[in-house]
């Protein structure tokens, strides 16, 4: 019988993977004919990124060499580009050389890389990342002593291509539209560790910018313009935005084609004698980029052309791991979860460690980690059989050996029925036996102690439950499990104490950096410790860190405060509660035409406009703005007010201008943010007709100076202030009270009033550090320089454009689809 | 079966792109019935629900989204964010209505009754 004809257009991994499985089922069925675009023997292109960093070379990475054509009597046409297929002949035309008749034919034409349509692309030194001409221009262009390059796209490709010249001596910077690098496989928190990793590597990583141009020299490249104006310089650069299936030449044949060459479940295409497989075909809808699917596809192929009618492609389920030496990154399947989906998450701050396993309806959904994915291909398992994992749910985080060495056993049994010899802290090896004869014969009693005697948890404190069972087995009921200072919130075990202490002393200045760092237990946080994260970070590094506003409260997120119909009250602010008519008669005019319900005058001497429309925020302050007025923070956990009273501008009694007082540190003070709101009040006598001494912040002035006055509250307590100081001059009255405040921004616990604050560390302790003049001067210098950052209004801002989508509804549309 | 009665008695509205809500927010779609808000997770998951705490009809959209959750700004109540129940100490004290929502290259659609 004579052999069929089998022609394979692609000589690329998917088309010899193909013949491979084929010749492995049934080696004299066909007759083979390979054309390849590019004039090389099979290669595999995944390995690419090593040969660019210099670890491996071309030679390491073929797949078949011509000895494999040779002894399987496939004949390879190299060089060689197929320019059309006859269907109605059965016959592949091909540039320079004769046309070539097939019973079967397979596509595995790949795909092409995108290049972005900026100007400037066709510069020379403008590349994708695809084949080995590709690599060749880029080491080439990494030759030249301290050459740049730019890589735009920060997915899989651009992060190994820019890792690969950063390799080769090169600074390598990436360009990522997103906000999070591999947006499609990572999380936020994991890109974060990602970007700390490469950063070490010399890959510099922008993310959320877009490229506006790319800027030429001679016809060179020369750099990369964006959108915000910057400029990066770069000798070579890689266009590394993703791909598109190379579909041409199927379309011109006549084949339905879509994204890809559609095909059924037996990888065949509209026509019964065509068959596409790899990066060219569109199955399901989905046209796959990585490699795990078309080796899928390729058996099913091969079954399917050596007789398995019953062979079938459903598709795949994908994992991606990137290639970049020493990070370890594993992601597969969902994680931005779904209905009734449950996320568990696990970090290790002292190995960078992250991982994250999402389970929806007691099966794992999605997975991923950093740092440690040496279980990726059993979460990937499991999530593949589709596994229940309820019953494990409690240690499947911590891995395949732990999970399967505890699976139905009583924890507590277990740890009593392990042999002296198991090993229990992998990190120090140390056993079981070590730290039970430890706690017994050196009369140890807490887990600080058996870290400290046998190093046993003192690493990466993975094992911390264990060794608190150990303390429990050997020690009975006199052991109890410590309990810290309250915890922030659910999302992680430290208190507010020690969140502060580190953000400072590890130079922690984002909030996956801090999540990270101290080991949260969720992937985002919580309302309660992301406002307060905020204001930590924000306290910290003034100059620094850019405030989330998804992270604040509504209120602070659009500087007015909600009401319970979801209206807005704005309250404009009055230094020192002192207006003018100019001002009174533009808030009147403001409340005529937005039809404003209610006009009321508040405790803090200030006027509250009530009820106004979300949406009509911006205009109304585009008002206020206008006669002079900037946002009064009625809604900030920050200086809110400084009452006043007449003082020695008008009142009999008055002992100094507390007017002029007020107005002053209200001027300096204002914009500033806190742990919870600071009200304050000056006084020009004891008689103290600006009620100063329920204010958190005090001020009575004596014919002798100032008294200064801390922590009182009239809310849902009730306190008198106690006095902290008394100074002789009003600018000494500034300091100090710059001073304390600033002692309480970087000491006071979110949502922690000034008073309770006082409760907690003590007023002497207070009084000790603001009467040391190099302390004060040090806490003022803090505070005036954080104000540079803290005093502009963001009323203005908003009224400028910043935020308008916060103030404008996403559509209108449905407002006019009848119900 | 009821669902998909339901489903093909839907009519489609697009009404912006996923890119239009930052990152852990929200925004409002006014519509007939009362605003509809439109909540992209942190992990980029889109969730409508209408706008309404089942506890004193706060608005959801102006509250912090955290995990797949929203808290509401009037009283704190946590949103389960795919399902509209109150979660934690007030679960099963009520439920905001979800919203049929389908995303489509990038774009997002609110399904109203035909």
């Amino acid at each position: 019988m004579a052999r069929e004809r089998l022609v394979v257009v692609g000589n690329g991994m998917a088309g010899c993977r193909a013949i491979e499985e084929i010749l492995k089922r049934d080696p004299d069925r066909y007759e083979i004919t390979v054309f390849g675009a590019e004039p090389r023997v099979n290669y595999d292109r995944i390995m690419l990124s090593p040969v660019l960093a210099g670890q491996k070379t071309f030679e390491d990475i073929v797949l078949n060499d011509l000895a494999w054509y040779r002894d399987n009597g496939i004949v390879l046409r190299a060089g060689c580009a197929v320019t059309a297929i006859d269907r109605e002949a059965r016959v592949v035309e091909a540039s320079g050389g004769p046309a070539v008749p097939y019973d079967r034919l397979i596509l595995a034409t790949g795909s092409d890389p995108i290049r972005l349509p900026l100007p400037g692309a066709e510069l020379s030194g403008v590349i994708t990342f695809r084949d080995l001409d590709d690599v060749e221009a880029m080491v080439a262009a990494a030759g030249k002593p301290g050459a740049k390059a730019v890589v735009i796209g920060g997915g899989l490709l651009g992060l190994e291509a820019a890792y690969g010249l950063a390799q080769r001596g090169m600074d390598a910077t990436v360009i990522h539209l997103m906000d999070v690098l591999m947006e499609r496989q990572l999380d936020e928190s994991a890109s974060y560790l990602l970007r700390e990793a490469l950063k070490a590597r010399g890959v510099e990583t922008i993310v959320g910018a877009d490229s506006e141009e790319i800027v030429g020299r001679d016809g060179k490249v020369a750099g990369l313009k964006l959108k915000d104006g910057r400029v990066l310089d770069c000798d070579v650069l890689v266009m590394a935005v993703g791909i598109r299936p190379n579909a041409a030449l199927a379309r011109a044949a006549g084949l339905e084609v879509n994204r890809g060459v559609v095909v059924d479940d037996q990888m065949t295409t509209s026509d019964p004698a065509i068959h596409a497989i790899g990066e060219c075909a569109e199955h399901r809808g989905i046209a796959y980029g990585l490699v795990a699917p078309i080796w899928d596809m390729c058996r099913t192929l091969a079954a399917a052309m050596t007789g398995d009618d019953g062979a079938a492609y459903q598709g795949s389920l994908l994992q991606t791991r990137l290639k970049v030496s020493g990070v370890d990154v594993f992601s597969a399947g969902r994680f931005a979860g779904g209905a009734g989906c449950e996320d568990v998450v696990f970090r290790d701050a002292g190995r960078g460690v992250y991982k994250r396993v999402v389970i929806e309806d007691g099966k794992i959904a999605g997975a991923v980690l950093f740092g440690d994915a040496a279980d990726g291909g059993w979460y990937f398992d499991l999530m593949r059989q589709g596994a229940d994992v309820s019953d494990v749910r409690e240690t499947l985080i911590f891995g395949q050996a732990i999970t399967e060495a505890l699976r139905g056993v009583d924890p507590r049994a277990a740890v009593a029925a392990m042999p002296d010899s198991q090993e229990v802290c992998g990190c120090n090896g140390v056993c079981k036996g070590t730290i039970v004869a430890a706690i017994e014969g050196q009369g140890l009693d807490t887990l600080e102690a058996v870290r400290a005697h046998t190093k046993a948890s003192a690493s990466c404190g993975t094992c911390t439950p264990l060794v608190e069972k150990l303390l429990q087995l050997t020690l009975g009921d006199s052991f109890e499990v410590p309990t810290g200072p309250k915890a922030v919130c659910t999302c992680t075990r430290h208190g507010h104490g020690e969140l502060r202490l580190r953000i400072v002393a590890e130079a922690l200045k984002s909030m996956p950096a801090v999540m990270q760092a101290l080991e949260w237990t969720t992937p985002d946080g919580c309302s309660s410790c992301r406002p307060a994260i905020n204001y930590y970070l924000l306290c910290a590094w003034p100059g620094e860190y850019r405030d989330d506003k998804q992270s604040r409260f509504i209120n602070e997120r659009v500087h007015a405060n909600i009401q319970k119909d979801g209206s807005y009250s704005v309250v404009p602010r009055m230094w020192g509660g002192v207006t003018t008519p100019n001002e009174l008669r533009a808030i009147a005019d403001v409340a005529d035409k937005f039809a404003i319900p209610t006009v009321k005058v508040t405790g803090g001497q200030r006027i509250d406009l009530l009820g106004v429309k979300k949406d009509d925020l911006p205009a109304v302050w585009a008002d206020l703005n206008a006669a002079g007025m900037v946002s009064g923070h009625a809604y900030a956990k920050g200086l809110r007010t400084v009452k006043t009273c007449v003082g020695t501008d008008w009142c009999r009694f008055g002992t100094q201008d507390s007017t002029g007082l007020g107005i002053r540190l209200e001027k300096f003070m204002w914009g500033s943010w806190t742990p919870a709101k600071v009200k304050m009040g000056v006084s020009g006598c004891p008689r103290n007709c600006a009620e100063a001494t329920c204010k958190d912040i005090g001020v009575i002035c004596v014919d002798s100076g100032y008294e200064i006055h801390v922590g009182g509250a009239a809310g849902l307590h009730i306190r008198g202030t106690e006095i902290l100081t008394r100074v002789a001059g009003e600018d000494e009255a500034v300091w100090t009270i710059c001073a304390v405040t600033q002692l309480y921004r970087e000491e006071g616990w979110y949502l922690e009033r000034i008073y309770k604050w006082m409760d907690r560390v003590g007023l002497d302790a207070i009084r000790k550090r603001i009467e040391d003049p190099d302390e004060r001067r040090g806490l003022y210098d803090r505070f005036a320089y954080s104000q540079r950052f803290a005093r502009i209004d963001p009323w203005a801002e908003r009224v400028a454009g910043r935020h308008s989508d916060e103030f404008n509804p996403l559509s209108r549309r449905l407002e006019f689809t009848p119900a | 079966m009821n669902a998909m009665t339901i489903q093909s008695a839907l009519r489609w509205t697009d009404v912006g792109a996923v890119t239009d809500i930052p990152l852990r927010g929200a925004r409002r779609a006014p519509s007939p019935g009362g605003d509809i808000a439109i909540f992209r997770t942190g992990d980029g998951a889109i969730y409508a629900l209408r706008d309404a705490c089942p506890h004193k009809a706060g608005p959801l959209s102006q509250g912090i989204i955290h995990g797949h959750a929203v808290t509401c700004p009037l009283h704190n109540w946590s949103i389960d964010l795919s399902t509209g129940e109150a979660m934690g100490a007030d679960r099963g004290k009520g439920c905001a209505p979800v919203i049929p929502l389908d995303v489509r290259d990038g774009r997002i659609f609110i399904g109203v009754p035909a």
